[in-house]
């Protein structure tokens, strides 16, 4: 069972899918600018650190870089959680 | 006569592009523009093993040829033969981060399906095995259909084997090209760069990588800051300890040529002009380079580490309350060394009200040219004594002003989004590129070309307004027991200028100091210099240094009122001129200047009578 929700709410070091992205809710040049980042269906996701003031904005890995975006982009990205590996 | 063939060198933003750049043409490089906007165009030569003259061109670093800034629009242009002032390349050199091949693989086949001869510097292979990834070079040059070639810049990995590639692809007829490429699909063409990326590794072991550990520190959302902080304030101290010997060698240097000059020649105006003029004013801005390449160095390393990135990051949420990005702190913070460079900079601002509110408050920020102004006052006005273990009065005094610059930068951008430039903003997006070591060699290149910059203004425009002033201080000659600046042109000048700023407690040297100063900041202090260097008799001369000379002549709350000016500085031809070109008109720049002269105005009168009402 995997549990969807968008990439701001998802805790540090939680690793998941993107499973769609709103891209109709992001100005022209923001999706593109994220779709050259690799944010993309099926594609890997991991917040791993927030910004001191206010949690905004987040560094996320994306497949194999990291990059800085803001809470209110990440709110566009929907996610399926990665079960953590068989729950060792 | 056949033209030298051209390389485009191309690729991602934190490919380490440059660095391979420097590897290739070592110092024989060029910096320009291009016509028309102001992109920097680096260029540099190198000759093949054959002895074949080669020109490569760095373009500025990409995402894809679907340009969101005006930098990645040059890079497009140029590889489409469509860039003015630029030939199209006979061959391109892409540059690949081989620990981010699924991203990067994206751009270098929309390049490699340009057609035209190529070959990939699979870059950085140290860094993506100490991340534990194995890559299959040859699996991947067959996925590509081009040479792919294994390089780590910073160590000169891979140099010759991509010199002798190059030279390869070069034997023959030039290439006709094959067009504009086929258009792409934006989704189609990720899925396959991460299909080929994803053949290509041969093995990955997940290891706890050293960027995530040193992020886990300086991106701590409590440590993160105050590392921030201790930074910035040891550059700004390093800047005034770091430089006092070099500053005295210069000083001793430029001490000894005015004597010399000043024997070799015989008593009258050409003496005067050479000594006072070219020797006292240029001397007294050169004096600063070494604070101002400390500065550079400080920016350099902290851009080449990748730390710069993650300064923005932590800044981020504090400047979208004044209405700017994250990205907007890069440009500023390189307003510290120039407001040039710094507007030049706000390029990689996508958003376009962003970009604007942080080219109008750029200037803010204590560029190198007020540093000789403020050290020249500072170290004849305020005492030279320790308030705490290690920090000195007049380190902290410093400090004070350029926290002054900054604090009135973010005030000023708070007003400007909620009048002269509303809307847009929002937007804060950039990659956080691998921690790493900087290279010796990239740095002291970056340092020598700011240098010649520097010294090509001191024997430039510095020199020009200079000899300007010179005539204007020296003619008409004054007569017994007159004072030469009152008497001459530019006393008479001075004298206008004084009705307006004599209420916020400028004398007659100043009111001289600001006319020449338009011309740079600096020239403020070789303005001082020349106009007392010709006041003074021979013997004073010898005797006293240009703070002890002030010292005579200014009230201490004189000499705030004019510290407190120049921290708005309004002044500087350069950067009205940068800012027409970069706004496309001259609304913008007089818009600039207007606000920063009224600024400049209250807080320089306002500090004047508080120190006055203080009784200092």
């Amino acid at each position: 069972m995997t549990a969807a929700t968008s990439l701001d709410d998802l805790a540090i070091g939680t690793r998941a899918h993107i499973a769609s992205v709103d891209w109709a809710s992001l100005g022209k040049s923001e999706a593109q600018r994220l779709r050259q980042f690799g944010f993309d269906e099926g594609v890997a996701v991991e917040p791993l650190h927030l910004g001191p003031f206010g949690r905004d904005p987040l560094a996320v890995r994306v497949g194999r870089m990291t990059v800085a975006i803001r809470r209110s982009h990440a709110r566009a990205i929907r996610v399926t959680l990665i079960p953590t590996a068989l729950a060792l | 006569m056949t033209p030298v063939p051209l390389v485009a060198v191309v690729g991602n933003p934190n490919a380490g592009k440059s660095a391979l750049f420097n590897a290739l043409t070592g110092a024989r490089q060029k910096v320009g523009n291009y016509p028309g906007v102001t992109v920097e165009r680096h260029t540099g030569r190198l000759s093949l093993p054959d002895g074949r003259p080669l020109e490569l061109v760095d373009l500025p670093g990409a995402y894809g040829l679907d340009p969101t800034s005006p930098d990645e629009a040059v890079t497009r242009d140029v590889l489409l033969g469509k860039q003015k002032g630029e030939r199209l390349p006979d061959a391109l050199l892409i540059v690949l981060d081989a620990a981010n091949l699924d991203n990067h693989l994206r751009f270098a086949l929309q390049l490699i399906d340009l057609g035209l001869p190529t070959v990939v510097a699979l870059n950085m292979i140290d860094l993506a095995r100490r991340d534990g990834l194995e890559l299959d070079r040859a699996k991947l040059e067959a996925e590509l259909g081009v040479p792919v070639i294994e390089t780590v810049a910073v160590r000169r990995r891979g140099v010759d084997e991509i010199i002798a590639s190059l030279a390869a692809l070069l034997i023959g007829p030039r290439r006709v090209r094959a067009g504009e490429g086929p258009s792409h699909d934006p989704f189609a063409l990720q899925r396959r760069a991460r299909a080929i990326a994803t053949s290509a590794v041969i093995s990955e072991t997940p290891v706890r990588r050293l960027t995530h550990r040193l992020d886990a520190v300086l991106l701590h959302p409590f440590v993160g800051p105050l590392i921030l902080a201790a930074i910035l304030f040891v550059m700004f101290q390093a800047v005034f300890a770091w430089s006092a010997t070099p500053v005295g060698w210069i000083e001793a240097g430029m001490s000894a040529l005015g004597q010399a000059a000043t024997a070799a020649l015989p008593a009258g105006v050409l003496r005067s002009l050479i000594v006072d003029g070219v020797i006292g004013g240029v001397g007294a801005v050169v004096t600063f380079l070494p604070q101002i390449l400390i500065l550079f160095l400080f920016i350099l390393v902290l851009e080449a580490t990748g730390y710069l990135v993650r300064a923005a990051f932590l800044m981020d949420r504090l400047m979208s309350r004044a209405g700017l990005s994250g990205r907007a702190f890069i440009p500023l913070l390189s307003s510290f060394a120039c407001a040039i460079p710094g507007i030049m900079a706000t390029r990689t601002i996508d958003d376009p009200k962003d970009r604007l509110t942080t080219i109008l408050v750029a200037p803010l920020m204590t560029c190198s040219a007020r540093l000789p102004v403020y050290t020249l006052i500072i170290s004849a006005f305020i005492a030279d004594r320790t308030v705490l273990p290690g920090v000195g009065l007049q380190g902290l005094v410093m400090f004070i002003l350029y926290i002054a610059g900054i604090a009135s930068a973010l005030l000023a951008a708070l007003v400007l989004r909620k009048t002269a430039v509303r809307g847009g903003g929002g937007v804060f997006m950039m990659e956080l590129p691998k921690y790493q070591l900087p290279h010796v060699k990239d740095i002291a290149l970056g340092l020598w070309q700011r240098a010649m910059i520097f010294l090509k203004r001191a024997g430039g425009i510095i020199l020009v307004s200079t000899i300007i002033l010179w005539a204007l201080a020296s003619f008409p000659v004054a007569g017994p027991g007159q004072k030469q600046s009152d008497v001459s042109i530019a006393g008479k000048i001075a004298d206008g200028i004084h009705v307006v700023v004599a209420p916020i407690g400028f004398n007659h040297d100043i009111s001289l100091a600001l006319l020449p100063a338009m011309a740079a900041r600096e020239v403020a202090v070789s303005a001082i210099a020349t106009v007392y260097a010709i006041d003074q008799t021979d013997e004073q001369r010898m005797t006293q240094s240009l703070e002890q000379r002030l010292q005579g002549r200014w009230s201490l709350p004189t000499a705030l009122a004019f510290l407190a000016w120049f921290i708005f500085a309004p002044q500087c031809i350069s950067t009205i001129a940068v800012t027409r070109r970069e706004t496309n008109g001259w609304r913008w720049p007089l818009f600039m200047v207007t606000y920063l002269f009224v600024l400049a105005y209250l807080a320089a009168g306002a500090t004047y009578w508080l120190a006055v009402a203080a009784g200092l």
